[in-house]
């Protein structure tokens, strides 16, 4: 132990000056080649995991990462070993390199100082991404002041199986009139599963006279007022879902294989083309198409960030950015991949990159870009961790 | 080899590999408990977290479950179990079973439990063979069955795994007890078979189950993988919210989960100390039962029940594999279809390379554990021959105590002491940790066959000149080839099962079958956990083939040696 210490004091300031600087990118990508980054990410989607084995093979062809996938089943692991290894003194090489992230796990980690950066607006793909159009800057309407970089744009949409329910329904309280004459045949993710707080959002954003009130964050003055609809709403719809409520789908991947058994009709997803995907997967009927609501659905980015310790902050930055290249980005676009919305700016690549997305078939149950409607802006994370612990006191104990 | 100096110290070092990380791993759980982590900057004692637990609204349904489903699940499986042996031992029908052993015991929990998912549920195998035809359904009924609340499905799950595992304790136990001519003479008396045997048999045989029993009904009230497959959500049961609290990024929820696996550590003791006193009472009654002379008429009726529970065990967990097994081949399968549409190597392909990157991963943590485990347990009972130092019934309990206590109570307080300390995360710190719930098993597994050799055969070597190392590996090992590969594939199969213990000292680093087919179960995709449980099934069940099949071809000449 004493050796050690001995040694660490020679190893200290050559650590301080190795802090990379993501402006001299050929300084990164020659620091970065045969850094291994690990990238934990969440691992339920099989067609998630295939895409980033893809990422994996391409950066280690072209920069020499490589890229190991540790598949998380909840974000909120990876936090809890940063923040661990924080409180252990690991400040060095810590367990993880890169995490996909948003929303209130990444308010989290910001707040505690616990990521590198900022970094994001220094990557050289940056400057085609499409920051006036997209909310790449904010992350659930916390501002990523450059700790986190996008690469994936979703939104929610409704996935219905045609052959049973053949209508769209254009608004919450239309879908709880439907479930209210087709008891059985909905349901939606047990929050605090990030879906199924979702839902719990969508239907607050849809309900309320005024949504922008859910922009501010969460008080305990203003939180029981703004949230009593949902309430009401909730306890209409629980009987009259799957199961009667005493049981939900752990995640939003789980509702799939439920509609292609025929236990349900209805299923919500944040991806407009994990429909299409799944079909082409054999996991899904062909029968089954997507609608948003009358007045829009909630949409946000995906974003990555680079852990405070993490020993291959550049090999994350280059995976980062190879994340925003459009080979990368009409790759994930492609249903017959991964089906995930783009956060690059069509106008701001060159023509034979455009080419690529247009020649792109979205597949036959996703919504065109213009079909996608408006997209609402995500609450205040506030409002989510609020929502889902209210939602475990009133419908977490089947009664 | 084996110096004079090394031999007696590997009992200590044994007991140090097995019981240092649950002690370790209690304290760093304890002390959270009461508010303090230095480390976030908590300075206990307090209360809190307790104050927190029990204002969670589901907590006491997540007991009653806890505590129901496990002492449930254990009555029910030691019943089944003793009953099958009590109406059957001997005969045809229960050699047969017992064959079936060794397969349905590879089976890993987490694998019986997604194939007896697929089975029940509304539109499960079951269900789309018997619809439309027999009952008429062309959508599936919206029951409540798997993930039900009140953990009957969870119960099932558990029953269906533990009844293989008894009736081997209970087969292993009957070759101690002198059983045959007790059964003998009770049926000459005029008794029925069943009551015959619970009469003079059971209550000796219990006597030397009693530990197994007590490991079983841990077990069954702290399991995690079965909970999260087939156990309700609406709570969950205590150690799955456990192991939710401790992944909280907030601190106070991990300070809650720390003070409920201080609860789930508590419920454990307080249900083995109910089921001691349970013992005591069912003793005296029992006692009252024995001499009152009921010979037991309705005995066949009972044998057969019993039997078809048996075979029911089977049948499930082995067409769940089966299942398992088309899923994994899938195309497209919708109700009330009995076969997918088409089957395909696609989904193998897929998922191929992946699961043999976590199956070498496996097999290299199970392979180490396994020669580590069966080096300490060979040099413990080598060193008990030689210099006399047996282990006592106090002794045994020591065994035991790794898997009497919940993993849910200390891994979590291993990983935060692990990290505390500055050790670095992978595959060495998770072998140490397997180390601690394999060593048991293969201890038991190897301990008797080792003490049950004809110590004559030494003192002939001896007398011939050979030194005691060469009686061990010459004389000794060689004889017992047949129960060192069973406690082998014991080790391995136990290793291969273990979720927890690789998911949180690993730190996601470390991707075994297990973890990976879990991690799936959240997704939901059918296919996925279809190549992967078969996988982990071949993983566990490929040693268990070749403990049967080595010794019968390497002693073909030798009858005498085939059978250990």
């Amino acid at each position: 132990m004493k050796y050690l210490a001995f040694l660490a004091v020679f190893i200290a300031p050559v650590a301080v000056f190795a802090e990379p600087d993501p402006a001299d990118w050929d300084a990164v990508t020659a620091q970065a080649n045969g850094q291994t980054v690990y990238w934990n990410a969440w691992g339920g989607s099989t067609t998630t995991n295939d895409f980033l084995a893809w990422v994996g093979s391409r950066v280690s062809e072209d920069y020499g990462v490589t890229l190991e996938h540790v598949k998380l089943t909840d974000t909120a692991d990876a936090v809890t070993r940063v923040l661990a290894e924080k409180q252990a003194g690991e400040n060095d090489d810590g367990a993880i390199d890169l995490i996909w992230i948003n929303g209130a796990n990444f308010a989290a980690m910001k707040d505690a100082g616990l990521l590198y950066g900022p970094y994001a607006e220094q990557l050289p793909n940056w400057t085609v991404v499409d920051v006036a159009g997209k909310t790449v800057q904010t992350d659930f309407t916390v501002p990523t002041d450059g700790f986190e970089s996008p690469w994936a744009m979703a939104q929610v949409v409704f996935v219905h199986d045609t052959a049973d329910m053949p209508d769209s329904v254009g608004s919450m309280q239309a879908l709880l009139e439907w479930a209210q004459a087709n008891p059985g045949r909905f349901s939606y993710p047990q929050p605090p599963d990030f879906l199924g707080t979702t839902f719990l959002k969508q239907v607050l954003v849809d309900i309320l006279p005024d949504a922008s009130l859910l922009s501010a964050p969460a008080t305990d003055e203003n939180y029981a007022e703004v949230t009593a609809p949902l309430w009401t709403y909730l306890d209409a719809l629980t009987p009259n879902l799957w199961r009667e409520g005493k049981a939900y789908p752990a995640t939003g991947t789980a509702m799939f294989p439920l509609i292609a058994d025929d236990e349900l009709d209805l299923s919500i997803s944040f991806s407009p083309g994990a429909a299409s995907t799944a079909i082409a997967n054999f996991e899904l009927p062909d029968t089954v198409r997507t609608f948003v609501l009358d007045k829009g659905t909630i949409g946000n980015a995906s974003f990555v960030t680079i852990p405070y310790n993490s020993g291959s902050k550049e090999g994350a930055m280059v995976v980062a950015n190879f994340l925003m290249s459009p080979e990368a980005q009409a790759r994930a676009q492609d249903p017959a991949i991964l089906g995930y919305g783009t956060v690059l700016d069509m106008d701001a690549i060159t023509p034979e990159q455009r080419a690529v997305f247009d020649g792109l078939d979205l597949g036959i149950a996703t919504l065109a870009p213009a079909q996608l409607g408006i997209v609402q802006a995500e609450p205040h994370p506030s409002w989510a961790t609020r929502l889902s612990d209210d939602w475990a006191d009133r419908y977490g104990v089947a009664q | 080899m084996m110096s004079r100096r090394l031999l007696p110290v590997l009992p200590a070092l044994t007991l140090l590999a097995m019981l240092g990380p649950v002690v370790a791993g209690l304290y760093g759980t304890v002390l959270p408990a009461f508010g303090h982590l230095p480390a976030a900057g908590l300075i206990g004692p307090t209360l809190d977290p307790f104050y927190h637990l029990f204002g969670w609204a589901g907590l006491p349904r997540a007991v009653m479950l806890s505590v129901g489903v496990g002492m449930g699940a254990t009555v029910i499986a030691l019943s089944i179990a003793a009953l099958l042996t009590a109406g059957w031992s001997g005969t045809r029908a229960f050699r047969f079973l017992q064959r079936l052993l060794s397969p349905l015991l590879s089976v890993p929990h987490a694998a019986a439990a997604f194939g007896l998912a697929f089975l029940i549920t509304p539109s499960g195998w079951i269900s789309r063979a018997l619809s439309p035809a027999i009952t008429g359904w062309d959508r599936p009924p919206d029951l409540l069955i798997v993930q039900d609340t009140l953990g009957l499905t969870m119960m099932a799950g558990l029953i269906v795994k533990e009844v293989p595992f008894l009736l081997l304790i209970i087969l292993a136990a009957l070759g101690q007890a002198d059983t045959q001519r007790s059964a003998a003479i009770a049926q000459a008396l005029g008794y029925g078979r069943v009551t015959g045997w619970l009469k003079t048999v059971f209550p000796r045989v219990y006597a030397q189950i009693r530990l197994p029993v007590y490991v079983v009904l841990a077990y069954a009230m702290s399991v995690v993988d079965v909970a999260v497959i087939l156990g309700p959500n609406t709570p969950p049961s205590l150690s799955v919210y456990i192991v939710r609290l401790m992944s909280d990024p907030d601190i106070a929820m991990r300070l809650q989960g720390a003070a409920a696996a201080i609860l789930q550590l508590g419920l454990v003791v307080i249900a083995l100390i109910v089921w001691r006193m349970t013992e005591s009472i069912v003793a005296v009654l029992g006692h009252r039962w024995v001499l009152s002379g009921a010979r037991g008429k309705i005995d066949p009726l009972i044998g057969i029940l019993a039997l078809f529970a048996g075979g029911l065990c089977a049948f499930a967990v082995l067409a769940g594999i089966v299942v398992l097994g088309v899923w994994s081949f899938a195309g497209f399968w919708s109700f009330p279809n009995f076969l997918p549409d088409q089957f395909m190597l696609r989904n193998w392909l897929r998922f191929g390379p992946g699961t043999l990157a976590a199956l070498g991963e496996t097999a290299l943590i199970a392979g180490t554990v396994t020669l580590a485990a069966l080096v300490l347990t060979i040099g413990c009972l080598e060193a008990e021959y030689r210099h006399g130092l047996s282990l006592s019934s106090r002794g045994l309990w020591l065994l035991y105590l790794p898997l009497l206590v919940p993993q849910t109570a200390f891994l979590p307080g291993l990983q935060t002491l692990m990290l505390n300390i500055g050790a670095d995360v992978g595959r060495t710190p998770v072998i140490f940790a397997h180390l601690v719930f394999v060593l048991p098993y293969v201890f038991l597994a190897f301990a008797d066959p080792f003490r049950a050799w004809d110590v004559r055969i030494g003192t002939i070597a001896a007398a011939l000149g050979a030194r005691p190392d060469r009686v061990l590996w010459r004389i000794r090992l060689p004889m017992l080839l047949r129960p060192v590969l069973t406690a082998t594939a014991v080790g391995l199969s136990v290793s291969v099962g273990q979720y927890l213990a690789t998911l949180l000292i690993g730190g996601g680093r470390v991707a075994t079958l297990t973890t990976e087919a879990v991690a799936l179960a959240s997704g939901g995709d059918r296919r996925a956990i279809g190549v992967y449980g078969l996988m982990q099934t071949g993983a566990a069940l490929v040693p268990f083939t070749l403990a049967l099949l080595v010794p019968a071809i390497v002693w073909r000449n030798r009858t005498g040696l085939r059978h250990g």
